[in-house]
């Protein structure tokens, strides 16, 4: 490991050093008074030059008047429709990959819609106006047939590549085949390779023994125009799923295997000029993409700059000075930078509803977790509101969380509160928490542990709040911080949950895609609980509920969809397996420059990059 | 440390001769304190995780934990093969290179190969030598500027023991040596980039903007150069104070030298001898990472990359810094002891 050159035994060293020469006791003397009054000087002008710096910066977080406090929720800030200049993003957080096959991060599919396109994709809007699907690459959206299990597209004339070949369906499926490569592609989500290859038979583009490395069988292009999906059981969701970035095209002579992501071949409206990892990507435009075929994007900026730093306070600070117009990563303002734009520049702030539910989940393996009553205390004794603090309060943590379906997809109710929540204003209900105790048998409470990463801090607090309204109803609880590095191997493996009694897990989560089964079958269907990497946290083996999912993906009506959303939602609050802490909001920053910003459902609430424009 | 001698007095046992010998038998235990080094390295990072039962292709493998792409990892990373193979291939890749092989997809590490980074798709030397500019840049700069406060204050200083600048430079030396680096650094952000607007808060590589690197430059610069500013002129104040009360020094008086003389080319030799022996440790170590300086003022330096690689268990990365900080320390030492072998004939019987 390497040393941090500026640590306080380097100072102890050089110490040493001066000490261990001859001191010799001098007689001359300059008087205290003039020393006193020196030293006076010069804390003064210190003080008052950081006074000076203090509320300088007071402008308008560049490029003239703010839209105005929260004028990106719900309706588009700054329309506009003028072409030219430089988007600037700024992150802390580098993609996990630029490869559409690889990458999972949210902002990371948000940003590839600059250089890729799928068959269909949503609609460059608002809010929920956003999760309709639109045509892309195809003419229209999907030809469904056969009872829900074949899906034929027939794809536009003018799509190209930025060096101005045709966007062909061979390059569709090369680049969806892609995603069975896992042992060269891995990190990427592989729902299409399950849904259409549930028995893994296919071996994957690299290892396919075919001339034109085209041997996957669900997948037909009877001409470069057409293609066609054969899906083995019907999937509701899987024009949604298409509409994702591991969806997007590839061309064979231009796949660079595992080093794709440092330089994806573009067929969007801006390519990649440079990009390097961890410290910064500059896109140019691609003078092959045609307008005509792109309603979707709108391709404002002529260039499209990333920096990326690794000091977060230094990117706020960076935001407020107008030096970029919005942060890559869409995680939010730190409380430093939030508390300054709120009271100095609220006109350039949003305060979307995030995708995302945070929440503490209770493994059934884990007694006396298995026993319902015990749960319910917990959700019970818990005070909702320090949680809510703990999380950052109302407008940086989130609305209390009531159940567990996150407002971005379809079905959910932030009014269902089975357990009371929010009519209680967020406090524990005590009594009801020691009746539940009685019922569990435990009713001078019990010992648990928390499991919560240690690299969250503001999980950590969580963890700590919840103990501490745990132990006032005789809940003894111990946390435990774990390397949040290493998530699957430790809360994601159910045997290590058990040794190591971890009654309580606290975790995030967001939808894949939005819908009931983007969000919660991960969470709550029983045949996702795996030995490692696992996400079913409580451990539900719920055959009720199995069984709506399966209804959910055979169901094609929306209306009905909603409703098998709902009941599941219900099911799994009635089951006691979570305790929602809040639906996530964040402050977030936009430039006075940046136009068409709008923070849209489809990418849980972040601003809809592709729409992006500056003045 | 500091000489007892007249320099004169052994002048003539050191010849050219001795000075070659004493280069060659220094490098040589450098050459042996760099493998020795990289096993070690080698050890922390591929032997104790396999005894502790840790699969680093975990770390590897991203959100999704497919059994294929955790194989693939292991393939590629060769964690399967017996721990001397993984050795063998480790000192290969440094002298000459190796391949990364796995799921048909193929990578040659050119040498020095210190290993492939499987969360950004790269190898990490090339990563390395894009980012060892910067903090060459930073560690350069800062080492001017602290040089020429700590020499000055600590000679002035030494030699107006007591006088209202000994007090002042020691009062400011005690400040620079106490205050933290994320502090002078924040404060000084504030200050003069966000504040006055006198220098800029962005990092724009040299090659671009030759006066936007230096005005992004000369913040990180001064904070730095504080910090160990202050550290040296302490040391050269206390050994000048040590080196002024020497016979010698009393003999170069008596022999009706001018003070001036007595000073530049008797009293500094002597207090250079520690100095330099810091210098040569402290260069190597901030060429291995300022990460402080580097994270609070955003520039892209390997103390950035090291964090960074730090956060996400980038493993290889991190290896890869490690060898260059021990390499850096290790070559640093090597020109003092060189320097050493000029200045002090002593050292050269040693």
């Amino acid at each position: 490991m390497t040393t941090p050159l500026q640590d306080p035994a380097r100072r102890s060293r050089a110490g040493r050093d001066e000490h261990g020469g001859s001191e010799i006791v001098t007689t001359q003397r300059t008087p205290r008074r003039r020393l006193a009054a020196i030293s006076a000087i010069v804390v003064a002008t210190l003080v008052s030059t950081a006074a000076c710096g203090g509320g300088g910066t007071d402008g308008s977080g560049g490029g003239g008047e703010a839209a105005g406090f929260n004028a990106g929720i719900e309706k588009v800030a700054n329309a506009s429709t003028k072409k030219g200049g430089t988007l600037k993003f700024i992150g802390t957080q580098d993609a996990d990959s630029w490869d559409p096959t690889r990458g999972y991060y949210g902002f990371a599919w948000n940003f590839m819609r600059f250089y890729t396109r799928q068959l269909v994709t949503s609609a460059a809007a608002p809010a929920e106006k956003g999760l309709e699907l639109k045509p892309d690459l195809a003419q229209d959206l999907a030809k469904v047939t056969d009872g829900g299990k074949t899906y034929t597209y027939k794809l536009k004339d003018d799509i190209t590549w930025e060096d101005g070949k045709p966007v062909t369906s061979q390059d569709i499926k090369y680049g969806i085949e892609r995603q069975w490569a896992q042992d060269v592609l891995s990190g990427g989500p592989v729902y299409i390779k399950d849904i259409l290859d549930p028995d893994g038979k296919y071996k994957g583009p690299y290892k396919d023994k075919s001339k034109d490395k085209l041997g996957l069988k669900a997948i037909e292009t009877p001409d470069e125009k057409t293609i066609v999906f054969k899906l083995p059981k019907p999937n509701s969701d899987f024009e949604e799923i298409l509409a994702m970035p591991f969806a997007s095209p590839v061309r064979q002579d231009k796949d660079t295997k595992s080093k794709y992501g440092l330089k994806p071949f573009s067929n969007g409206p801006y390519k990649f000029e440079s990009y390097t990892p961890n410290k910064g990507i500059k896109l140019v435009r691609n003078p092959e993409w045609k307008k005509s075929s792109d309603p979707i994007r709108k391709a404002l900026p002529d260039k499209i700059n990333v920096t990326l730093i690794t000091n977060a306070d230094e990117m706020d600070n960076r935001l407020l000075a107008g030096d970029y117009d919005a942060d890559l990563n869409q995680t939010g303002l730190s409380p430093a930078g939030r508390t300054k734009a709120l009271k100095q520049h609220k006109g350039n702030v949003d305060n979307p509803v995030m995708g995302y539910i945070r929440y503490a989940a209770f493994p059934q393996t884990v007694k006396p977790f298995d026993n319902i009553h015990c749960r319910k205390a917990v959700i019970y004794g818990a005070d909702h509101k320090s949680l809510q603090t703990a999380r950052g309060g109302p407008m940086a943590g989130g609305d209390i969380g009531t159940n567990m379906l996150p407002p971005v997809v379809p079905g959910s109710d932030p009014n269902y509160d089975p357990y009371g929540t929010r009519k209680n204003d967020g406090a524990a209900n005590v009594s009801k928490a020691k009746e539940e105790l009685k019922a569990c048998g435990k009713p001078d409470g019990f010992k648990t542990t928390i499991a919560v990463r240690n690299n969250k801090s503001v999980e950590v607090a969580t963890a700590e709040s919840l103990q501490a309204s745990l132990k006032k109803i005789g809940i003894q609880v111990e946390i435990d911080q774990y390397d949040g590095a290493q998530t699957s191997g430790i809360i994601g493996n159910p045997d290590v949950v058990k040794k190591k009694n971890y009654g309580i897990i606290i975790m995030g989560w967001g939808p894949d895609f939005p819908t009931v089964q983007g969000f919660g079958m991960p969470l709550w269907d029983s045949s996702f609980i795996l030995p490692n990497g696992n996400n079913n946290f409580a451990m539900i083996d719920d055959k009720s509920i199995d069984a709506k999912f399966d209804d959910f993906v055979k169901e094609l009506d929306d209306s009905k969809r909603e409703q098998i959303a709902s009941d599941i939602n219900k099911k799994v609050m009635e089951g006691a397996y979570y305790l929602p802490f809040v639906f996530e909001k964040i402050v977030t920053w936009r430039s006075s420059r940046l136009t068409n910003v709008y923070s849209t459902y489809t990418y849980s609430g972040q601003y809809d990059f592709a729409s992006l424009g500056v003045k | 440390m500091t000489p007892r001698f007249h320099w004169g007095v052994h002048r003539a046992t050191g010849g050219p001769r001795a000075v070659l010998t004493y280069i060659i038998r220094r490098l040589f235990a450098a050459a042996v304190m760099l493998v020795v080094i990289m096993l070690a390295v080698f050890s922390i990072f591929f032997l104790i995780p396999k005894w502790t039962g840790v699969d680093p292709a975990t770390m590897y493998v991203g959100k999704q934990t497919d059994a294929a792409a955790l194989e693939g990892v292991r393939e590629k990373l060769g964690l399967a093969d017996p721990i001397l193979v993984q050795l063998f291939e480790f000192f290969k890749g440094i002298l000459v290179g190796r391949d990364y092989t796995g799921g048909g997809d193929t990578y040659h590490c050119s040498a020095p190969c210190f290993g492939y980074s499987f969360k950004t798709e790269q190898a990490i030397w090339p990563i390395l030598a894009d980012r060892l500019p910067v903090t060459l840049g930073l560690a350069a700069g800062a080492v001017i500027i602290w040089l020429l406060i700590g020499l000055t204050a600590g000679v002035v200083s030494a030699l107006k023991r007591g006088s209202i600048w000994d007090r002042g430079a020691m009062i400011l030396a005690l400040g620079g040596v106490s205050l933290p680096i994320y502090f002078t650094g924040l404060i000084s952000l504030a200050v003069f980039s966000y504040g006055l607007g006198l220098v800029a808060h962005q990092f724009t590589p040299i090659e671009e903007n030759f006066s936007a690197w230096f005005s992004g430059m000369i913040l990180p610069w001064v904070t730095l150069a504080l910090l160990f500013g202050a550290m040296y002129a302490r040391l050269t104040r206390a050994t000048m104070l040590e080196v002024m009360g020497e016979d010698y020094i009393r003999t170069a008086r008596a022999k009706g030298l001018r003070e001036g003389v007595v000073i530049r080319k008797h009293a500094m030799r002597s207090t250079m001898t520690p100095i330099i022996t810091l210098l040569g440790v402290d260069l190597g170590a901030l060429i291995g990472g300022a990460i402080l300086t580097e994270t609070t003022f955003s520039l892209p330096g390997l103390g950035q990359a090291v964090l960074k690689a730090i956060g996400e268990r980038d493993l290889p990365l991190i290896l890869g810094v490690t060898l260059i900080t021990a390499s850096a320390v290790v070559i640093a030492n090597l020109l003092v002891d060189v320097l050493y072998g000029v200045i002090d004939p002593r050292v050269r019987l040693a």
